[in-house]
């Protein structure tokens, strides 16, 4: 097992390495000029060089990514061209407010799907089924944003029980933090738990009609116990690939969900960083995103083999 | 060995709710086993064997629709509340499937499976219920059972899998044992020691059996009773001696002269022609009458043949009887 993680993680340093070259070679791509915009009006050609030379745009690209890479390595990922801050805690700072919110909507999600999914297998052709399926169709099908703006005039407008949008750190002020957290998790949540349900649904009515779950009732075991014990322990496998799938994508931040609830994660910071071409930022943005995904990966890797002795980590 | 049958099962009738409509699977079926005997039910795919038992024990689909009369140990168990079923099921009723590599649960323990039915109906603790489970995996000659006890079924070939399965039936000591079809998966050298375990525990436990196969070779050496099944209905019934010494109904003499027979050589395997029914779509009259070599009588479309007996504890469904030795006209 030890040396399984330590193989992966090595591997993962490669796919690492991959994402920076493919990024930094992409934003070069990319059109507009960082040094421009960071200057707007404020434009005069004797700025303007001395400004690339200081952030090194003046040096052939190979030996820009190898010095990016180089400090990378000692956690150093650059300055931000607008704010000059060092790009490793301004990604850092936006972590919390993302991990809080994907954590929140994937909760809420298993939460609703799991329940719905395994009932409407159990009683499939039930009119509770045909709810969930309808549920799950009207999730996957609205866009989120709409439902975020719906979710905002409802809830925030006419009724005034939840704020409108903003963010409070869940270390300042839980309840304040529990409030604001509502309507963004929830909205992407839906998607989420829509995706969820159907998925579960579909993997509990396969292992119901499994030899073992036929043996199981042949012993004369309780509903209850067939159910628990041997269908949802079998059922559930899959579901966690894609639960953590969800999950590493809601990591990645949400980024039309949190600038519509100004949720200053990194989503937002990753639309930020492209409007304002800061590379720096964006780089950043992206390689922190990779790096969360390789770990989710990894973890349902190593949990996998936890739940299907079938499969050994070596 | 008490009189009154172990199971004992009258005028069963499944009918299966398929996307094509019915499905009558099971059309009036009467059988009963006593404890120590084991009574062979015989037939193709679709003919009902494996749907009349599973019926009886509640274990259909939830689409069938089962009518009839069923007793376990004298306790009648259509119309019994699902709770009350389950519990007689579990105690009394061991079930060997036919594929031993599915109907093991493939991320539980072969200990747990086979402790946890007697955890929950003869209230072991869990300890004593996991003792109990190496002594079973023990009785049904699995090696050093105490330390295979956590293994998974995947660490088991299919023999040893299928050892497993029946210990897993024997775990409340049940006066009745299913085995439906349980050599079939298995090679054969296997099959010899699977069905020699079967024969040798019933003797030591007193168990009834009920054997379904389609394997005659398996019935000659095991049963007491044999019932023969086609498109729903038992063909032919009696005490395995005499249905083997004197076939009766036309099926039930082409199976028998459709064994391969070794001493035949390389002669060509004789077969019985054309495929069975679908039980969607049953002929009228006897089932069989399409692929019948004999087709004695002009009401073999129309009607279905009676029951009739041809010796003691010997019946057969058709119109057509053959000339028996003693010189006896049907």
């Amino acid at each position: 097992m030890g040396r399984f993680v330590i193989r992966r993680l090595l591997q993962s340093g490669v796919v690492l390495l991959g994402v920076t070259l493919v990024v930094f070679l992409l934003l070069q791509l990319v059109p507009g000029d960082p040094v421009r915009v960071a200057l707007g009006t404020r434009f005069d050609p004797q700025t303007y060089e001395a400004l690339r030379a200081r952030a090194g745009l003046d040096r052939p690209l190979v030996v820009q990514y190898l010095s990016y890479l180089g400090n990378a390595l000692t956690g150093d990922l650059g300055v931000s061209f607008r704010s000059g801050r060092p790009v490793t805690s301004i990604v850092l700072e936006r972590l919390p407010a993302t991990l809080s919110l994907a954590a929140t909507a994937v909760a809420f999600a298993v939460l609703v799907a799991f329940p719905l999914g395994v009932l409407s297998a159990m009683r499939s052709g039930s009119l509770l089924d045909h709810a969930a399926r309808v549920f799950s169709q009207f999730g996957v099908s609205v866009p989120d944003f709409w439902m975020g703006i719906m979710g905002i005039l409802l809830f925030a407008g006419v009724l005034g029980w939840l704020p409108p949008s903003g963010y409070v750190p869940i270390t300042e002020d839980p309840a304040r933090w529990a409030s604001h957290v509502v309507l963004p998790a929830v909205t992407v949540g839906l998607v989420t738990a829509s995706i969820l349900t159907r998925f579960i649904r579909s993997s509990v009515l396969e292992v119901l009609s499994e030899d073992y779950v036929r043996t199981a009732e042949a012993k004369g075991l309780r509903a209850r116990v067939v159910i628990m014990r041997h269908v949802l322990r079998n059922a559930l496998i899959p579901v966690v690939t894609v639960v953590a799938v969800q999950l590493a994508s809601l990591l990645g931040g949400v980024i039309v969900i949190e600038v519509l609830f100004a949720w200053p994660g990194v989503g937002r910071l990753t639309y930020d960083a492209v409007q304002a071409r800061d590379y720096p930022v964006l780089q950043g943005a992206v390689l922190l995103v990779a790096a969360l995904f390789l770990l989710t990966n990894l973890l349902v890797d190593v949990l996998y083999a936890r739940l299907d002795p079938r499969i050994s980590v070596r | 060995m008490s009189d009154c049958p172990v199971l004992d099962i009258k005028g069963l009738t499944v009918t299966l709710g398929t996307r094509r409509g019915p499905a009558r699977a099971v059309a009036g079926v009467d059988w009963s086993v006593r404890a120590g005997q084991t009574l062979a039910l015989v037939g193709e795919s679709g003919s009902g064997k494996s749907m009349s038992v599973l019926a009886a024990t509640g274990l259909a689909p939830r689409s069938a629709r089962v009518t009839g009369r069923v007793h376990l140990l004298g306790t009648e168990l259509t119309g019994l509340p699902e709770d009350r079923r389950r519990r007689m099921r579990g105690r009394h009723v061991g079930f060997v499937f036919q594929d031993p590599t599915t109907s093991l649960n493939p991320v539980l323990t072969v200990g747990r499976q086979v402790s946890e039915a007697a955890e929950e109906h003869l209230g072991m603790t869990r300890r004593a219920a996991r003792a109990r489970a190496v002594e079973l995996l023990d009785l049904v000659g699995i090696p050093s059972a105490a330390r295979r006890i956590d293994s998974y079924p995947h660490q088991f070939s299919g023999g040893m899998r299928q050892r497993v399965v029946i210990a897993m039936a024997l775990a409340c000591e049940p006066d009745l044992l299913i085995a439906d079809e349980p050599t079939t998966a298995l090679d054969v050298t296997t099959q010899a020691q699977i069905v020699e375990l079967v024969a040798d525990l019933q003797r030591r436990l007193g168990t009834a059996v009920v054997w379904i196969t389609h394997d005659l070779g398996v019935v000659a050496g095991t049963a007491d009773e044999v019932a023969v099944m086609y498109g729903g209905r038992i063909v032919e019934q009696g005490p395995v001696d005499a249905v083997f010494a004197h076939p009766s109904h036309p099926y039930t003499s082409a199976l028998l002269a459709a064994r391969p027979d070794p001493a035949a050589g390389g002669a060509d395997l004789i077969t019985i022609r054309g495929a069975p029914p679908s039980p969607l779509d049953l002929p009228a009259g006897c089932a069989f009458w399409p692929r019948c070599p004999v087709r004695a009588d002009a009401r073999c479309e129309h009607e279905v043949p009676p029951l009739v007996p041809v010796s003691a504890g010997h019946h057969v469904r058709t119109f057509y009887r053959h000339q028996r030795p003693t010189g006896e006209d049907g």
